[in-house]
């Protein structure tokens, strides 16, 4: 069990960047929501100093490790990750001032290998048709292979990560719709988010809704397709009302939708959980806050926006 | 022309199961619709309404990204290999 508490971490960041992380802003969404009962937030993790919601995981991983005594001794830090996670572990470490190996797939845009390798990451490149199940399986067998070298952060398993949104995420939106929030929505990719945010709001009674890509082969970054997938061990059906699915050119509509009428750039997921929480907004009428996990800026290499 | 097509374990449903294959065709377009006639729907999951490579799909030719060479009409030359590749799900 993790000793981390929101004040702790407060505490071991004091001074740094990374005492930005967190307290984003809930922004409204006028346009794309018209004519909704209720009403339509969006938490804009773009907001984060490493430009994810990335971050507030990665510093709580980062510092249980510590708390732990597993980083005392001049080990590498090692995880497996498609991008947003390894800019913000690789932001991470550097204050932090631990060396760091990223398994990424080979192929993954070029924006998120160059940031990475600007916050001072190694990276370990993997087949890219094995996508990022290929990544992680490569860093379990780093891992395996030489435990002594290497601190396998393993965002998929950590309990540091949900415990990150459940004191982190869900805390600040509970206290920034001074408790009139109704609904969560957010997608699936390790699941930290939708399942730290259900332990923080549910037993508040908000639902909770995730949500994930239509099918296997999808344009929604950072989220997974379960029934296709590697299964993230801390993920757990039971933490969410309603499960939803997100087809990828809905998606993009969304994302574009979000730029030109709501002055808000973000990549595929965000659209994605904006596109969901209409849909869910038209069933259920409430105040509903979706979950937008990054900006568009990491997308500029990509088909999104030509 | 013969070329050498391999896909991401997200397409092996669409296949048969199969993630290596050999087909034939001068562009792109024709290489997948050639696959698509022994394995019909496929080129749907690759290819929008309009014919055009789906924006979340990227095709590299050798090492050649399809885009920088027409998309979905790009030249395939014989031998070479065509690699389809799977968004990134999960976690990032």
């Amino acid at each position: 069990m993790s000793r981390l508490t929101a004040e702790l971490v407060r505490e071991r960041v004091r001074d740094t960047i990374l005492e930005r992380i967190g307290d984003t802003p809930l922004i409204p969404l006028h346009r794309v929501g018209a004519g909704l009962r209720g009403g339509l937030w969006a938490k804009i993790e773009s907001a984060n100093p490493g430009g994810s919601v990335k971050d507030r995981p990665a510093l709580w991983m980062i510092l249980d490790a510590e708390e732990e005594g597993r980083l005392r001794r001049r080990r590498i830090v090692l995880d497996a990750t498609s991008g947003n996670t390894g800019v913000a572990l690789a932001m991470v470490c550097a204050v932090r001032g631990y060396d760091l190996e990223l398994c990424m797939p080979d192929k993954v845009s070029i924006e998120r290998k160059r940031i990475a390798r600007a916050f001072g990451a190694q990276l370990v490149l993997t087949d890219p048709l094995e996508g990022t199940d290929g990544a992680i399986r490569e860093a379990q067998r780093r891992a395996a292979a030489d435990p002594d070298r290497y601190v396998y952060v393993d965002q998929y398993s950590n309990l540091a990560n949900p415990l990150s949104h459940e004191l982190g995420t869900g805390a600040e939106i509970w206290k920034q719709t001074g408790g009139r929030v109704t609904h969560f929505v957010a997608g699936v990719g390790t699941s930290g988010t939708v399942v730290g945010v259900s332990r923080a709001l549910r037993p508040k009674r908000v639902r909770i809704v995730a949500v994930q890509p239509d099918e296997a082969l999808h344009g929604i970054e950072g989220w997974k397709h379960m029934p296709t997938a590697l299964r993230p061990a801390i993920w757990d059906e039971r933490v969410a009302d309603v499960h939803r699915v997100m087809a990828t050119d809905e998606a993009i509509a969304m994302t574009k939708r979000l730029a030109r009428e709501e002055g808000i750039f973000t990549g595929p997921s965000g659209g994605a959980a904006v596109a969901a929480g209409i849909a869910v907004a038209r069933e259920e009428s409430g105040r509903i806050v979706v979950l937008i996990a990054d900006g568009g800026e990491r997308y500029l290499s990509t088909p999104l926006w030509e | 022309m013969s070329v050498t097509v391999r896909l991401p374990g997200a397409l092996r449903d669409a296949t048969g199961g199969e993630t290596k294959l050999t087909a034939s065709g001068g562009t792109l377009r024709e290489v997948i619709s050639e696959i698509d006639r022994r394995h019909p729907g496929f080129a749907s999951r690759v290819l929008d309404e309009g014919g055009a490579l789906r924006s979340y799909v990227n095709v590299y030719i050798g090492e050649d990204d399809a885009r920088t060479r027409g998309g979905s009409g790009a030249v395939v030359p014989d031998g070479s290999e065509v690699m389809v590749i799977p968004a990134m799900a999960g976690g990032r």
